[in-house]
């Protein structure tokens, strides 16, 4: 990916937005921020911590950026202090992309009944869920009539995928506050929209228990039988973001090689990702 | 083996930005290289896509030193 080329022009010319959740090259967030950069838009990035800050500033300034905003989504007076600061430096934006969440480690394997917990649940929906909704209501105070949201989902959300547990109800969570955070800013012509990725080796995805198996099978079972290419992803953002994107809102836009149409794998290619 | 040695410890100056000759197999990530956990996880992936090989959970809790990656890695690609 890192050696690949977005497309160039300027669909988000005079554009300026927050990418809250890069946390590396490899973040799928980071490849929105570059095909956004690549078409002109001005950004401004948040990190959590010095170890995340280390890795995103290097990148932030490779796409001319200056804007790096501590932001922890649980702790109000740093979701505060990040839109004060946005406020502050543009005054007013014009999207905004969400690609955050987390769920503890016990809570991403084995039986989904017996490892949730109540405070595993709680974490995970306000990390993964709420902290869109926040961080919508925010940013659609500042946000220009016209602007729009972009949030990263799962199909885990829509069905079971081993392992993925609490996290795909959070992100059936995230889904639904999508919906309603659209029709609450429709009016002023804002979209907000999801993205239902395929796998992609990210650093997140690190953390989920068989994440090998999950990019195997996704690869073998997909109508494309491939793996997500985080471009898509990318392309996807810019269009949602864009003024390409005018009168689609609501909407869970899956870009995942067709994995989520597929009711019945072919035989073939899914015997051969089988592990010997 | 010198081969793995050899690209395991370019990718090590390369991604912890440390000088070549620190990369010795006795030296630990975290307490000789200055790496922190994100930068584990980050470089067991990358031996993973170099390699072509899968590091399960369990194994690269256990890669802690430059040694442990080549020795693991070497075993996996024979």
């Amino acid at each position: 990916m890192a050696e690949q080329n977005f497309p160039t022009g300027q669909l988000m010319a005079g554009k300026r937005g927050l990418i809250m959740g890069v946390a590396n090259k490899n973040s799928i967030a980071w490849a929105i921020a570059r095909q956004l950069a690549a078409q002109g838009a001005e950004l401004a990035f948040t990190y959590q911590g010095d170890a995340l800050l280390r890795r995103v500033k290097p990148l932030a300034e490779s796409v001319g950026s200056d804007i790096l905003c501590e932001c922890d989504v649980t702790n109000d007076a740093t979701m505060d202090s990040t839109f004060a600061t946005l406020k502050e430096k543009w005054g007013t934006i014009d999207f905004l992309v969400h690609a955050i969440a987390f769920a503890g480690k016990d809570q991403l394997a084995g039986s989904f009944i017996d490892n949730t917990t109540r405070e595993g649940f709680k974490s995970a929906l306000d990390i993964s869920a709420y902290s869109f909704v926040d961080a919508g209501r925010r940013a659609s105070e500042i946000m220009n009539d016209g602007g729009a949201m972009v949030t990263l989902t799962y199909l885990g959300s829509e069905r079971v995928i081993p392992n993925y547990n609490v996290m795909g109800v959070a992100k059936a969570a995230l889904e639904a506050s999508m919906r309603y955070m659209a029709a609450d800013l429709g009016p002023r012509q804002i979209r907000v929209n999801a993205i239902s990725a395929g796998p992609i080796k990210t650093l997140a995805a690190a953390g989920i228990g068989s994440g090998r198996h999950m990019f195997r099978f996704n690869k073998a079972a997909s109508a494309m039988q491939d793996n997500t290419d985080p471009m898509g992803v990318a392309g996807a953002a810019l269009y949602l973001l864009s003024d390409l994107g005018l009168s689609c809102t609501g909407e869970t836009h899956h870009v995942d090689g067709g994995f989520h149409a597929i009711g019945m794998p072919q035989e073939g290619p899914l015997r051969e990702s089988m592990p010997d | 083996m010198s081969d793995v040695l050899a690209r395991v410890t370019k990718m090590v100056v390369e991604h912890l930005d440390v000088e070549e000759d620190k990369v010795t197999g006795n030296a630990h990530f975290i307490d000789d290289l200055g790496a922190d956990s994100l930068d584990n996880v980050e470089l067991v992936m990358a031996f993973e896509e170099e390699f072509d090989i899968e590091i399960p959970d369990d194994a690269a809790e256990h890669i802690q030193t430059v040694g442990d990656a080549v020795k693991f890695i070497s075993e996996k690609v024979g």
